[in-house]
């Protein structure tokens, strides 16, 4: 009985809170927007019955998702979505590896503070970590500032508002969940496996693309799908520092739902962004399988 | 063969100047007298005290308070309850249903949490507002709470649970005296997790909240879809600093206990 | 036709391989190594033998270049190797854990240092092949290292460090993680690769009996120096020191004053009995201060006195360890001394005579024992 209870609070919760919900995007992304409340058709009338059921699922379509598929702002913005995130993802790993690759290498006292210093920013307001590169990349901002006043520059750059200081705000808004994994793996590493490769014949360099990155591996896919993922459906980088022309897929459901009032095509553009993050996802899941497995 | 070599060193220093160079200059400028954010034109105090009296901020920051306490506390429960079912419970039917919803929130791109319980919270016809906001974290966050409790939990010596058992405990007071206390510190921090997800989310709340409730970040989005404004640069310090002290004495308490514990130890082996 | 002694250290013709000159090791204000002079020769088994902290570790990485010395030089077949980095000494190191990389299979961990010399491919092969054949692993060349036991992780280390048929090879602890067992049959078969191979072996190890199987000669270490370092016999029968003796096998020292009587010394070690008596090719003050180091298995023990013999004393039976083929009794003589006597058990244990608190004599010659400095 006692476990009976353990058990169904939680999954009780999660089907009415998270299940159920899915069920209802899926439902409305199959039926027609109307000017009513709710905005939508049909909606399912239990008083008929039978019939009622049977009207239900027959007024349901695909139409929603046909004019997804015909409309080129949908499918430009999940492919442009994939792309930042692609660009994002591999842009934050370049500059995480030598963050996570110094921090494994400091004397051992230095650690628990560098690691303090990593963990520091996550616990920070991401919409504040955002909002200070506006400040920073605007066409006045600090960047601005400094290049026109040691004169690299003569004329402001802008940033603000494009694709660059997305890129930007991804790297640095997700850079510890980049860092984290790779620490992780690259602490662990046995320092005797890089004297013994020098002891073979290697240059420092050479042992550092033959043994670290190699046995760092897990660290970097993991932290790369820690950053691939959440990108995807970015909303807030994007509206705060992309510009008109950043199409990400995140701020069309936003505006979609918000803007336009269309549930409907709201929910079918979610429901793909799903099917597409699925992938990634099940990459995901049997990356850290494998690795709990190594670990044993 | 650890070395603190030239190149270790600049990628730290440039690593962690680009993680903190941001977060300093915003807490510079706040102390900017001009309303003009990027222009510095005086050391001033006053955007603080406009911040201070401007009633808006203020309601939102309660509710914000109030929802984050309430919703974490709840899914501290829960995802203490999620984890003790993932960890213990063995098979029952919908095993993989159940572990699935615990981990797909964590992936989930949360404008679709959003909406997904927007639709929810409209088709059952619930008005928006504190509550359905409190309803929402509790959902994502105790996904969280139970991640890291569970991580702990696997770590766990059932032993000593059996030991509890052995000596008389009934399984809930062996659960209350020995591995509750145990656990405790993973129960801490899910619910230090719980919260500042709670305190941060723009994007759930957004949908979530009805026209009547209106939290900080929401607050903070709406003023900032605006441009730079020098009152939050002054709030982005104190929720900074907020955060900076949390975190330093939480880690100062924890390696306290733990010199303690080596010290204990210590002198134990030495009486 | 007698064979040839392996002694090049006796020889002045002989080249040394290794020359460590006046070398000395600081790490901050601790000496690891204290200006230490002694040279290896080419096809010897060295063995570096001593306590944990005595220095033995920092030799070998001096030798394979991860620490320079502070002071002094180190010579390989000549030349100084301070200069040269790790990757490009002849000189190639088996890891006390083994760093067998775990990306890779055994083949390619042998194959490692094969394919950083440019090697053709078929080259490589055929060497990784003979390596594989030497240590009985051709079964084994496509698992990872974390698919094999223990035992046959020790000999893909091995395999990999000889691969490239280093000139000088360095072995670190290298049957500290093998079982009892394992490890004496591991002891001869390292013995036998490296008089196959005929390449000169160096040894860390703070096992003395691992030293003394497979070393043709043992360096025994303590606080940065070389006590002493001489073929594993020597060190046993003529060890140079207290430290030494204590440290090799088991041992009673006996204090006491030398005076010269004869062609020995006499020794007098207690109030009112008569002194020991021992011949040594040291010479003593009268009275100057010595220890007499004798070994167990040198001394007799009898119920009566035995007739004709020099030092014979008489105590009692305090313990006895029983160890299957041998017993050790440890006597008690009048004046507080212990003193350990090895019988090898030939008979049966009905058969054996003595037992605790029982009046025993213990007879030793001349010659069995040493006369070491105080």
């Amino acid at each position: 009985m006692r476990r009976f209870i353990l058990i169904a609070v939680p999954y009780l919760w999660l089907l009415a809170l998270f299940l159920v919900p899915f069920a209802i995007v899926l439902k409305i992304s199959l039926s027609d927007i109307i000017l009513a409340i709710p905005p939508y058709t049909p909606t399912l009338d239990f008083s008929a019955g039978w019939e009622g059921i049977k009207a239900f699922f027959g007024a349901l379509d695909l139409e929603n998702f046909r004019f997804l598929a015909t409309d080129d702002l949908y499918w430009k913005a999940y492919l442009s979505s994939v792309q930042i995130a692609f660009i994002a993802t591999l842009a934050t790993l370049i500059v995480g590896y030598p963050i996570a690759y110094g921090m494994a290498n400091a004397p051992d006292h230095w650690r628990p503070t560098l690691m303090m210093l990593v963990i520091l920013p996550f616990w920070t307001s991401f919409l504040i970590r955002v909002y200070a590169w506006v400040g920073i990349l605007s066409n006045e901002g600090y960047l601005n500032q400094f290049l026109l006043g040691i004169g690299i520059i003569s004329e402001p750059l802008t940033i603000l508002n494009t694709n660059t200081a997305v890129y930007i705000g991804i790297v640095y808004t997700y850079l510890p969940f980049m860092i984290l994994p790779i620490y992780s793996t690259l602490e662990r590493m046995d320092a005797s496996l890089l004297e013994a490769a020098e002891d073979l014949g290697c240059s420092r360099i050479k042992a550092f693309w033959l043994i670290t990155i190699p046995l760092s591996k897990n660290g970097i896919i993991a932290g790369c799908f820690l950053v691939f993922i959440p990108t995807i459906g970015e909303f807030v980088i994007p509206s705060l520092l992309g510009g008109s022309r950043t199409l990400m897929i995140g701020k069309v459901l936003w505006e979609e739902f918000f803007n336009n009032r269309d549930w409907p095509v709201a929910s079918a553009v979610a429901v793909i962004l799903l099917l597409i993050l699925i992938i990634p996802i099940i990459l995901f899941q049997r990356n850290e399988q494998k690795q709990r497995e190594a670990d044993k | 063969m650890r070395r603190m070599t030239w190149f270790n060193a600049t990628s730290l220093t440039l690593g962690f100047a680009f993680l903190y160079l941001p977060m300093v200059i915003l807490i510079i400028y706040s102390f900017n007298e001009s309303k003009l954010v990027t222009v510095w034109a005086g050391f001033s105090t006053k955007w603080y005290s406009e911040l201070f009296s401007n009633e808006a901020f203020l309601d939102a920051a309660w509710v914000t308070l109030r929802v984050a306490v309430v919703s974490s506390t709840i899914a501290t429960v829960l995802g203490t309850m999620a984890a003790l079912v993932l960890v213990r419970a063995g098979r029952f039917a919908g095993r993989t249903l159940f572990s699935g919803m615990i981990y797909a929130p964590l992936v989930m791109p949360e404008v679709i949490t959003g909406l997904s319980l927007l639709l929810l919270f409209i088709g059952i016809g619930l008005d928006r507002g504190v509550f359905t906001i409190i309803l929402a974290h509790t959902t994502f966050s105790m996904c969280y709470v139970s991640v890291v409790v569970s991580s702990r939990l696997v770590s766990f010596d059932h032993s000593l649970e059996e030991a509890a058992l052995d000596l008389g405990c009934s399984p809930m007071q062996a659960f209350r005296l020995v591995t509750l206390p145990i656990i405790a510190p993973a129960v801490i921090s899910g619910w230090l997790l719980a919260f500042t997800l709670s305190l941060d989310d723009l994007v759930i709340a957004s949908f979530a909240a009805g026209p009547s409730a209106t939290t900080l970040p929401i607050k903070i989005w709406s003023s900032i879809r605006l441009g730079l404004s020098p009152e939050i640069n002054a709030l982005s310090t104190i929720l900074i600093a907020f955060v900076t002290v949390g975190v330093i004495s939480a880690s100062v308490a924890s390696k306290r206990m733990s010199l303690r514990r080596q010290a204990d130890e210590r002198a134990a082996v030495h009486a | 036709m007698g064979q040839t002694v392996f002694e090049p250290w006796n020889d002045p013709n002989v080249k040394p391989l290794i020359q460590f000159r006046n070398v000395t090791k600081r790490f901050g204000d601790f000496v690891a190594i204290d200006n230490q002079s002694f040279d290896i020769y080419a096809q010897e088994f060295f063995a570096l033998l001593g306590p944990s902290g005595c220095g033995k570790t920092t030799m070998m990485r001096m030798l394979a270049g991860f620490e320079a010395p502070t002071e002094g030089t180190i010579l390989l077949a000549g030349q100084d190797i301070a200069p040269i980095p790790p990757n490009k000494r002849a000189v190639n190191m088996m890891f006390q854990s083994y760093a067998l990389f775990p990306h890779l299979s055994v083949w390619e961990n042998i194959a490692f240092g094969l394919k950083r010399e440019r090697k053709p491919k078929d080259q490589i092969a055929e060497r990784v092949a003979q390596m594989l054949k030497l240590t009985r692993l051709e079964k084994f060349a496509k698992r990872k290292p974390h698919q094999i036991s223990g035992g046959q992780r020790q000999r893909v280390a091995l395999a990999r460090s000889l691969a490239r048929a280093p000139k000088l090879l360095l072995l670190d602890e290298p049957m500290g993680a093998l079982d009892a067992k394992l490890r004496q049959d591991t002891q001869f078969e390292l013995m036998d690769i490296q008089e196959k191979t005929g390449t000169t072996f160096v040894i860390v190890t703070h096992d003395q009996e691992e030293a003394m199987t497979v070393a043709s000669r043992v360096a025994v270490m303590d606080h940065g120096r070389i006590i002493q370092a001489d073929t594993p016999a020597r060190i046993y029968e003529i060890p140079n020191s207290v430290y030494v003796a204590d440290f090799i096998g088991e041992v009673t020292i006996i204090d006491g004053r030398a005076t010269r009587s004869g062609d020995g010394y006499d020794i007098a070690y207690a109030e009112g009995q008569p002194p020991l008596r021992a011949q040594t090719d040291k010479t003593f003050q009268n009275g100057q201060a010595c220890h007499l180091a004798i070994r167990p298995e040198k001394v007799a023990i009898t119920a009566e006195r035995p007739e004709g013999v020099v030092n014979a004393v008489q105590g009692k039976i305090l313990d006895i360890a029983y160890l299957g083929n041998l017993s050790t009794y440890h006597v008690e003589l009048p004046n507080g001394q212990v003193i350990k006597s090895q019988i090898v058990n030939t008979r049966r244990l009905s058969r054996r005579n003595f037992t605790w608190e029982d009046t025993v004599w213990l007879s030793w010659t001349e010659t069995a024992g040493v006369l070491l400095e105080g």
